[in-house]
């Protein structure tokens, strides 16, 4: 299949390698994700195949569990508000950025997007000693700005993307036709970069969801998040109701890949380009 | 614009200059409403996120501790001449300031801070506050070098007198295996001391494997993704996303589970005879970057699929029937072609591996911590937050530079997520 229909018997052997040598990539990135997840369902408490029995012991453990579930509930609230104010800046900045007239407009893009290249060991850590200056640690609000911060840089890039092919005669036209500038924001553009801004915005969230280092600096055990509680649990004994919270994740990334897929056609689609 | 570029039409030169400046003012008040756009996300950025960094960056070069506690003892070490044994009047300024640490229980805390410079300077502290608390007066220099001959160093007191000064390069110094002598030379550290540079070669030695490890498997994945049909390459590419989007906390744990003695790639390799007895797979070097390199695979993969497939297959169908044979069509036609994805991949997996933390905490061993951990261990464990930020200092420089040659190279607004 591979193969031009004019290669030479060694072209081909070539060709066959390759594909050999693909598919043990293919297997390389998915075959531990693939691994973990039946696990979950295992009746006992170790970890080999084949499994001793089928369960749901590790679900129920997760789901009762009180430290898991106000874990959980931290996971939520937090990325809930980091997400929330990542999009509206995040949005709100590559709108502006893509008018083509702020001055500096390269250096502060790399600014933007910075929190995305500094290592996150670096920002926990000045984080940790600027937040306890003005009483940000252990709190709420404090891992709600880290998170934004680090969230904000995904929604500037997908907004940015979806803008790059933007008709701007469109909203000329509507500014011409007597509507404020907020309608043909709200009616206009809004709908035109809406994929980007949701694609942006599920990065955010995600972003904020399985980030561990900045809450183990900045959160106490009352604002332990699931990611906190994973790596507690990892670093002392990995119990299967670890690997049930993986397993819980990975449909969690699935479903998340598939949603960010289908905003990508439809943002294909709405702008005219690609089917 | 155009407007402005075609005065000889505008009318009479009155109206001419009310338009020009009509028009700057438009394009001003324009200006400033884009840069209203910008302004809040600005503004958090450098509050939240850019303010913290410059204050850790000072942090790497303060020195508040001795300046803080013992403000007596560096003022009469300012007319110490560095020569001999301070005088009397040296000690018993010295002695006031250690009563008033005895009081706020800051005794140990500047010991510390001259400890790290002068081994053994914290127990001594201790000894000398509790000296103190025993009362008696002076003079107070017989009795100290009695106690302890050591307090008659004029080593000690040079570098006493040092730590006094508002900002010390010993952080930054000590980072690099670099130390300061008594009289200011710099030279390198005790061998004992000098870890440092040995955790920054080991850090850039483990993004450098995993790059290339990434870059080996990930160029032919991303070719066979460029050159298959939309119909294939779409359900081929959810299995370079779907780890691409998975945390990497759940991806670490499932190499855990997968290379820990009694895991499941231990359980194959005895299985099918490989081996005879459990392999070490984790904890080690090879875990490190084989995790590493599990979940740097995609940053690599992605960027250099994005080149590949813009590159129309029309050019190697032109080489091979210019009679190239088709490895060389592959290497002088088609591989010049991929090396920005190629540079953009690596250098995105490159900086975004030396800040790695998580994965080399969990899966690694002692000897494959990265300056992260050791940022980590710096700020939490040993509560010395000066080195940490002097280590963080590096690593920020390090990632910066490499930040802005991407930049340079790729363009920062050229990066597609998805």
């Amino acid at each position: 299949m591979l193969a031009p229909s004019y290669a030479t018997p060694r072209e081909k052997l070539s060709y066959f390698i390759f594909a050999l040598f693909c598919t043990v990539v293919f297997l390389f990135l998915i075959g531990p994700i693939l691994v973990i997840m039946p696990l979950s369902f295992s009746s006992e408490p170790w970890f080999t195949y084949p499994l001793p029995g089928l369960s749901l012991r590790w679900y129920i453990d997760f789901f009762t569990d009180e430290r898991w579930r106000i874990a959980l509930q931290n996971s939520g609230i937090v990325a809930l508000f980091a997400t929330l104010i990542a999009t509206g800046l995040g949005t709100l900045a590559a709108l502006g950025l893509s008018r083509g007239n702020v001055p500096f407009a390269g250096l502060i893009l790399s600014i933007l997007i910075s929190p995305m290249i500094v290592p996150v060991v670096i920002v926990a850590v000045a984080m940790f000693f600027g937040f306890a200056a003005v009483g940000l640690n252990n709190t709420y609000l404090g891992l709600i700005l880290a998170h934004a911060i680090l969230g904000t840089p995904f929604v500037v890039i997908t907004v940015t993307a979806t803008l790059t092919g933007f008709d701007r005669t469109l909203t000329r036209a509507a500014a011409s036709l007597g509507a404020s500038p907020w309608t043909t924001f709200r009616t206009i553009t809004l709908p035109l970069i809406a994929p980007g801004v949701t694609s942006g915005a599920l990065f955010a969230f995600v972003t904020s969801w399985d980030e561990v280092v900045v809450a183990l600096f900045l959160a106490s055990p009352d604002q332990r998040t699931l990611p906190r509680q994973m790596f507690s649990g990892i670093r002392e004994q990995i119990s299967p109701t670890i690997t049930a919270a993986a397993t819980l994740l990975v449909f969690f990334a699935a479903l998340l890949m598939l949603t960010l897929e289908l905003l990508r056609r439809r943002s294909e689609r709405l702008r005219g380009t690609g089917g | 614009m155009a407007v402005a570029a075609l005065p000889g039409e505008a009318g009479p030169d009155v109206d001419r200059t009310s338009l020009k400046t009509k028009l700057r003012r438009a394009e001003r008040v324009n200006r400033a409403r884009s840069f209203s756009l910008v302004a809040p996300l600005l503004l958090f950025v450098l509050a939240v996120f850019a303010l913290p960094i410059g204050l850790m960056l000072v942090r790497a070069v303060e020195n508040t501790e001795v300046r803080e506690t013992m403000p007596r003892t560096i003022a009469a070490l300012d007319g110490w001449d560095g020569r001999a044994t301070p005088g009397e009047d040296v000690f018993a300024a010295f002695v006031e300031d250690l009563v008033q640490t005895q009081k706020d229980r800051t005794t140990a805390l500047v010991g510390k801070r001259i400890n790290y410079e002068v081994p053994g300077a914290r127990s001594r502290f201790l000894k000398a506050g509790r000296l103190v608390d025993a009362g008696g007066g002076g003079p107070w220099r017989e009795k100290f070098i009695a106690a302890d001959p050591e307090w008659g160093s004029v080593e000690f007191w040079a570098i006493m007198k040092r730590a006094g000064a508002t900002f010390t390069p010993y952080y930054l110094l000590t980072s690099l295996d670099l130390r300061q002598d008594a009289q200011g030379a710099v030279s390198r550290n005790f061998a004992d001391q000098s870890i440092f540079v040995d955790i920054f070669i080991r850090t850039i030695w483990i993004s450098l494997l995993v790059t290339l490890a990434t870059l080996v498997l990930g160029y032919p994945v991303a070719h066979l993704l460029a050159i298959l049909p939309p119909r294939h390459a779409n359900v081929l590419m959810i299995l370079v996303l779907l780890p691409f989007t998975t945390s990497i906390l759940v991806r670490t744990t499932a190499w855990i589970v997968l290379l820990q003695s009694n895991g499941v790639l231990n359980d194959i390799l005895l299985a099918l005879n490989l081996t005879t007895e459990r392999v070490q797979l984790i904890f080690n070097r090879f875990g490190t970057v084989l995790a590493m390199t599990h979940i740097q695979l995609p940053f690599t993969i992605l960027p250099i699929y994005s080149v590949m497939k813009s590159i129309p297959p029309s050019h190697l169908r032109a080489a091979r029937s210019l009679g190239a044979g088709p490895l060389t069509a592959f290497v002088s036609v088609y591989m010049p072609q991929t090396l920005p994805g190629v540079g953009a991949g690596c250098l995105l997996t490159f900086i975004l591996s030396l800040g790695y933390y998580i994965t080399p905490a969990l899966v690694g061993g002692p000897q494959d911590q990265m300056v992260s951990y050791f940022v980590a261990l710096y700020t939490n464990r040993e509560m010395n937050w000066g080195q940490a930020s002097a280590l963080g200092a590096i690593l920020l420089l390090i990632t910066l530079a490499l930040y802005a040659l991407f930049n340079r190279l790729v363009g920062i607004d050229k990066v597609k997520l998805g």
